[in-house]
């Protein structure tokens, strides 16, 4: 017998370890050859119970349906009731979340804004401030006031629809921003007033208020200084919500943002974003809860963000309380984000090597860090930037919210709603024990909530 | 050039800001008294005209925050965060100044004739802060461009992750923060602090005073950098 019949017949031990699976021995690896933790876009990846676990009960003998065709189904949306004076009028409940100029090239920021202005929804600013072709195309903009206040400018607050102070982020609650020093090209550096190249690391707190009593002045200041006119939101990342939103209001906000475990970001650790904050489902159950224990649902505006991908999630959310949506990764997804190819005067181009030279594929990619978007999308290089045509990319974004609008309407005509903002706790079960628990409403066949109600 | 007084016991803070907002650089000039300010918050923010605003008292939270163009003299101690973000103008504390003095300041001149609290001249953006008196801890913190003059003593970990901001110290530096070190004074430094001292109304002799600047070392990623990031 030769050497290589036995290789063939000899029988190979193969059982992976669970703890020690293959992922972990990367991670242990990695670790060892650069001593830094790995740095990462996008949001979590690990399986966490999420709106997929729901399903609606619809209407048959006891609920009047409506017809999907023919019937009307309102979808406008108006946020910022409680004291702006101006108020956010939007035609659907399903906005743009947060994300810079420096994280996305200032094409997709224009296509951003082109696409949500076409279908009547906002957009809103990041880190490193407002850019001109930002507040040109987009209608109703709403401006961050960030812990780093890079290019924070009163002359940005008042051309500003709406004003959203953010604590945190569902990817990194308790983490400032991070850019990359091959992000930071000149314009970005200059609007951020740092040496161009640097790895910037943003402050993770604000620099001039320190707790809720700090932020309701703080607010203050901001209504002041718009002469009241403008709602001001306050967005948390996912992590003690139900007293988080409660100090939101007190300290005076207008709307809130809560942003889930789920939620994306351009650059953050990997330890952050898979292990730090609670899925955006259990979130947005203690944030209802926090504002109907205030008496307060209705009149402070709720919009959830973190993981929204479909109708059917948007559905769910507002069935479960939101008055809105926000969606970052996919309204990236829309605009070719992990896609093959990108599109330039009419023809798809093959983005295959581009990942490979990035150590990834289409599927897999999460590396905006790095500023080498295969697509055009999370990069500041003059030549890469152009694979996002802004009028390609709008409407793309356009379709997707669209798309998601109509799912919206179907499942609210199917559940016997005129208004997309009558959909009801009620009308939602729940497919597994931990999605029964962390929404609050009964597991499917059953009037079982696990946990009970009301577990903070 | 009219002269209002606006006297905060009788009318609401809010009254006095969009009065202020609907000055323009045409009317210029005009100067307003802030009488019984009892320590009210947001006096004078957003202003957006070349408006003088004169308080009477101490001032609450924020006095003169998101400053543009506009002058305003506090003649009693500000709270926390006064001149916080102002992008050009003065603003002129009498008295003493809380914490968060010229948080995020991009452009201007904060003058704070006693002491300042915490963290004066967080995230500092290109304005520039005198302040006569000593500062508290952490100040400069994370301050990216601008300078910063200290006639008195500074707290603990002064200018801690300093990027391009530059800081003139007379007195004790109880401790320098990550990546902060002394340089020495160059000429340009000398005619720096000669012109902030004298634009705040300040007798020092300009060579008494040490620099603090970045040493750069935290401005990339170092995984031999052992955290002190
Ligand atoms: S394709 Fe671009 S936007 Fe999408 S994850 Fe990769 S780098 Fe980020």
């Amino acid at each position: 017998m030769d050497a290589k019949t036995t290789q063939h017949t000899k029988h190979l031990s193969l059982e992976e370890s669970y703890g020690y699976d293959r992922k972990t021995l990367d991670y242990i690896r990695k670790a060892a050859a650069h001593g830094l933790y790995e740095i990462r876009g996008m949001g979590a990846k690990r399986k966490l119970p999420n709106f997929d676990d729901l399903v609606f009960l619809g209407a048959s003998m006891s609920r009047y349906a409506l017809e999907g065709y023919r019937e009307k189904c309102a979808t406008k949306t108006i946020l910022g009731t409680r004291f702006a004076k101006k108020p956010i009028e939007l035609d659907i409940p399903i906005t743009v979340a947060g994300m810079s100029f420096g994280a996305l090239s200032a094409n997709v920021k224009e296509a951003l804004g082109r696409a949500a202005s076409e279908v009547g929804t906002s957009t809103t600013t990041g880190d490193g401030g407002m850019t001109p072709e930002e507040r040109q195309s987009s209608k109703t903009l709403v401006y961050q006031c960030l812990p780093s206040r890079y290019g924070f400018n009163p002359d940005d607050v008042r051309r500003a629809d709406a004003i959203e102070v953010v604590i945190g982020q569902g990817a990194k609650p308790g983490g400032g921003g991070m850019l990359l020093g091959q992000k930071v090209s000149a314009r970005v550096a200059g609007m951020r007033t740092l040496p161009a190249g640097v790895d910037q690391r943003s402050a993770c707190r604000h620099p001039d208020w320190t707790g809720p009593d700090d932020l309701a002045i703080k607010i203050q200041e901001l209504r002041e200084m718009t002469d009241w006119e403008k709602p001001i939101y306050v967005k948390v990342g996912a992590t003690r919500t139900f007293n988080d939103v409660k100090l939101a209001v007190h300290s005076g906000a207008d709307v809130i943002v809560v942003d889930g475990m789920q939620g994306g970001t351009a650059a953050t650790q990997t330890c952050f974003i898979e292990h730090i904050g609670i899925p955006t489902l259990a979130a947005l159950r203690q944030a209802v809860d926090a504002l109907e224990d205030l008496d307060m649902k209705g009149k402070v505006q709720l919009i959830i963000s973190g993981g929204i991908r479909s109708g059917p999630d948007v559905a769910k959310a507002l069935a479960m309380g939101a008055d809105a949506v926000a969606i970052g990764q996919g309204v990236m997804i829309a605009l070719g984000c992990n896609g093959d190819t990108y599109c330039q005067k009419g023809k798809h181009i093959s983005a295959l090597d581009d990942y490979a030279a990035l150590g990834t594929a289409p599927g897999f990619c999460h590396h905006c860090h790095t500023g080498q978007c295969p697509v055009g999308i999370t990069t500041q290089d003059e030549i890469l930037e152009q694979r996002l045509e802004p009028a390609v990319g709008a409407k793309h974004l356009k379709n997707y919210l669209k798309t998601l609008n109509m799912e919206l309407t179907t499942i609210a005509r199917a559940c016997g709603k005129q208004n997309v903002h009558h959909l009801e706790k009620e009308d939602l079960v729940a497919l597994t024990l931990e999605s029964a628990a962390m929404a609050g409403v009964p597991l499917a066949g059953t009037s079982w909530i696990p946990g009970g109600s009301g577990i903070r | 050039m009219e002269n209002l007084t606006f006297d905060l016991a009788q009318t609401k803070v809010s009254a006095l800001n969009s009065y202020l907002h609907r000055q323009s650089g045409e009317s210029g000039g005009q100067k307003i008294t802030v009488i019984n300010p009892d320590g009210a918050h947001n006096i004078a923010v957003g202003l957006d005209s070349p408006v003088e605003v004169e308080v009477i008292g101490h001032a609450g939270y924020y006095a003169g925050g998101m400053n543009k163009t506009g002058k305003v003299i506090i003649k009693g101690s500000a709270g926390t965060g006064v001149g916080e973000n102002m992008m050009s103008g003065v603003v002129h504390v009498q008295g003493f100044a809380s914490n968060g003095a010229g948080a995020s300041a991009h452009g201007g001149l904060l003058i704070i004739d006693g002491d300042a609290g915490l963290r004066c001249g967080i995230s500092l953006k290109g304005g520039d802060i005198v302040v006569g008196g000593s500062v508290g801890s952490f100040s400069a913190f994370m301050a990216q461009a601008g300078r910063m003059v200290i006639c008195g003593d500074a707290g603990d970990a002064l200018g801690d992750s300093l990027y391009e901001a530059v800081l003139y110290v007379k007195g004790n530096i109880k401790s320098l923060g990550a990546d902060a070190q002394i340089e020495a004074l160059t000429d340009a430094d000398i005619s720096a602090l000669t012109d902030l001292l004298q634009q705040s109304g300040l007798n020092h002799d300009p060579k008494s005073f040490k620099k603090v600047a970045s040493r750069r070392e935290l401005y990339h990623w170092n995984a031999d950098a052992n955290q002190e990031y």
